[in-house]
């Protein structure tokens, strides 16, 4: 296994205390794998890529194990990780308007990383750069690679992140949300690139999306979660074809369909995420569950298996209806 | 083409104002070094209090000293103090501020407090307090408003520094692999430079001030060296026979300042295309 977490905890400095906004987090990604993280906001998937990277906010208490290539990355020292970085695990951000230097040319930008970890000379650097945006099918790459990040499209830039992120040739590549901000068309083109990429060079992507579309396009597995825990995991076909977790068919049923009659009003999830879900204490999910019992308000719900991979967090896990 | 669109429809006439009046002072400083009218320390007591005329243009003061060489000269001083008191800011408060910056929990506390320590003094209280233990003289004004401009340079740039580490390419720097002092130098630094540019102009503006402030009191400038503080402190002496000779020092002083902060408000409209996009 290129990627194996188990029991992954993220606590969050708050007033008066911590909060846990990851808990109790296990999975695994193979070489050449694609993994969808979906969620709603604050479900605790960007925390979770964060951790990965060792990137969480300052004061984050990070806590359970993350192995990659056979090293354990909690606890390791910032020195190490930052050798990881960019190198062997790679980001791409969900602003390309932001997550370029608006002063730096976006060929300078795109070198960096090889300067850093392969210890190319700045000239070697740049045509190499030049090389990395052609590979990433930007139009006339050398003039990319002279421009500053304002010349170019929302989608050229995202191209330009996916180029620097990509330089050496990292086994695993964290996607957060990388096409949110493109429109639908961009969005599309970019993740056919990212996995055209993956299918070149065997990496391991960890796409994280609020858009269950995308996920269902373009991922092996994937890992539904909610206030911090994975409700519900599997290969994508079974996990959204056939749910077993009443959060997960909530969010399926969410989505606007084509063929819907007209002025009929998309369905929704009543209520609100807990704010600072207890753990501890039952299901987080209960309050808007349909399926909800007594015991979902007092006792953690338990992992149900499903054939090998396929894993929902719930009570009545077996007692939830196929999708409509 | 580019730059000539960026420059001049905001701040235009500020920044060029403020441009002249400060090329014109170290124009005055740059002559004076070659060239006065007069030395300016020569004493000439039969031509004493002489109005203006071809010979003196602003007249002699009341020790017969030529004053429009003793304003030339004084311009030296006024630059030499405000280019290093500002360089000591931007040196240590440039520092002493991305360490806070970077290193955040008790350093930064520590930092921030002894900052704010020193800030809540006076800029010349500070002054007189230093200037009264190490003696008076230039070097000693030097450090002292230099020594005030250093919190003020670190709270900017800590304050400046957070924003651009809360941007996302602050952190995808870190997520490409790059170390702290790397991301300071090649994406903190640069995007806050404006604001510090604009900050040190103003405080440019601050020591011509207090040196002034501090020769007057007799804790800067020491004769025979001429400052246009001690001018004024001369010509108070006189002020009822010749009022003129505190009008030229003030004269220059006020327009030394206001250069100074017209071209701060040009620059940071020239400079932060943020602030000119709301205008």
């Amino acid at each position: 296994m290129l990627l194996e977490v188990a029991e992954l905890a993220v606590d969050l400095p708050a007033p008066g205390g911590s909060q846990r906004v990851v808990d109790r987090t296990s999975f695994s990604l193979a070489e050449g794998e694609s993994l969808g993280v979906v969620g709603e906001s604050g479900s605790g998937k960007t925390m979770t890529a964060l951790a990965l990277m060792a990137l969480t906010p300052d004061g984050a208490r990070v806590s359970g194990s993350i192995r990659f290539e056979e090293r354990e990355l909690v606890g390791l020292g910032e020195e190490a990780m930052r050798q990881l970085r960019g190198d062997r695990i790679a980001m791409i951000f969900q602003e390309p308007m932001t997550a370029l230097n608006p002063l730096h040319s976006v060929g300078a930008q795109v070198a960096e990383p090889l300067m850093l970890h392969r210890g190319l000379a700045k000239g070697d650097a740049r045509r190499r750069a030049i090389e990395l945006l052609e590979r990433v099918r930007l139009a006339e790459p050398e003039r990319a690679a002279r421009s500053y990040p304002f010349a170019l499209s929302g989608g050229e830039r995202q191209r330009a992140m996916i180029a620097m992120a990509i330089g050496c040739s990292p086994r695993l590549v964290i996607a957060d949300e990388p096409t949110t901000a493109l429109d639908v068309t961009v969005q599309a083109r970019i993740l056919a690139l990212i996995d055209g990429l993956r299918a070149e060079s065997g990496m391991a992507i960890l796409l994280v999306s609020h858009d269950l579309a995308v996920i269902a396009g373009h991922c092996d597995r994937v890992m539904v979660m909610y206030a911090g825990v994975i409700m519900e995991s599997g290969p994508v076909d079974a996990v959204l074809r056939r749910p077993r977790n009443p959060y997960t068919l909530a969010l399926l049923e969410a989505r606007p369909r084509p063929g819907a009659p007209r002025g009929a009003r998309l369905a929704t999830i009543p209520g609100a995420p807990p704010a600072a879900p207890d753990h501890r204490a039952g299901c987080p999910f209960a309050g808007r569950c349909a399926l909800t019992l007594d015991q979902c308000w007092t006792t953690p719900p338990p992992q149900v298996a499903f054939g090998a991979n396929h894993m929902s967090r719930c009570h009545r896990a077996g007692d939830v209806g196929f999708v409509r | 083409m580019s730059h000539a669109l960026r420059f001049r429809p905001r701040g235009g006439a500020s920044l060029w104002l403020g441009a002249a009046l400060v090329g014109a002072l170290i124009a005055a400083a740059a002559v004076s070094l070659v060239w006065t009218p007069y030395p300016p320390a020569a004493i000439d007591v039969p031509h004493r209090l002489a109005p203006p005329s071809a010979a003196h243009w602003f007249g002699t003061d009341n020790l017969g000293r030529d004053v429009a060489s003793e304003i030339l000269a004084g311009s030296r001083i006024s630059i030499l103090v405000g280019v290093v008191a500002v360089s000591i800011g931007l040196a240590f408060g440039v520092a002493l501020g991305l360490l806070a910056a970077f290193a955040k929990g008790l350093t930064e506390d520590g930092i921030m407090k002894l900052s704010d320590f020193v800030f809540a003094f006076p800029a010349l209280l500070t002054a007189i307090m230093l200037t009264s233990t190490l003696g008076p003289g230039v070097v000693n004004a030097i450090i002292a408003i230099g020594v005030y401009n250093v919190p003020v340079i670190a709270k900017l740039t800590r304050a400046t520094a957070n924003g651009v580490l809360s941007r996302e390419y602050a952190l995808a720097a870190r997520a490409a692999g790059r170390g702290p002092v790397a991301i300071a130098f090649d994406h903190v630094l640069p995007n806050i430079a404006p604001a510090l540019i604009v900050q040190a102009t103003i405080q440019f503006a601050i020591a011509i001030l207090a040196e002034a402030a501090l020769s007057y009191l007799g804790l800067g400038a020491q004769p025979p060296q001429t400052s246009w503080g001690k001018m004024l402190a001369d010509a108070q002496n006189v002020l009822y026979n010749a009022p003129r000779l505190a009008l030229y020092p003030g004269v220059a002083i006020a327009l030394s300042v206001l250069g100074l902060n017209l071209l701060g408000d040009g620059l940071r409209d020239a400079l932060d295309p943020k602030l000119k996009a709301r205008t």
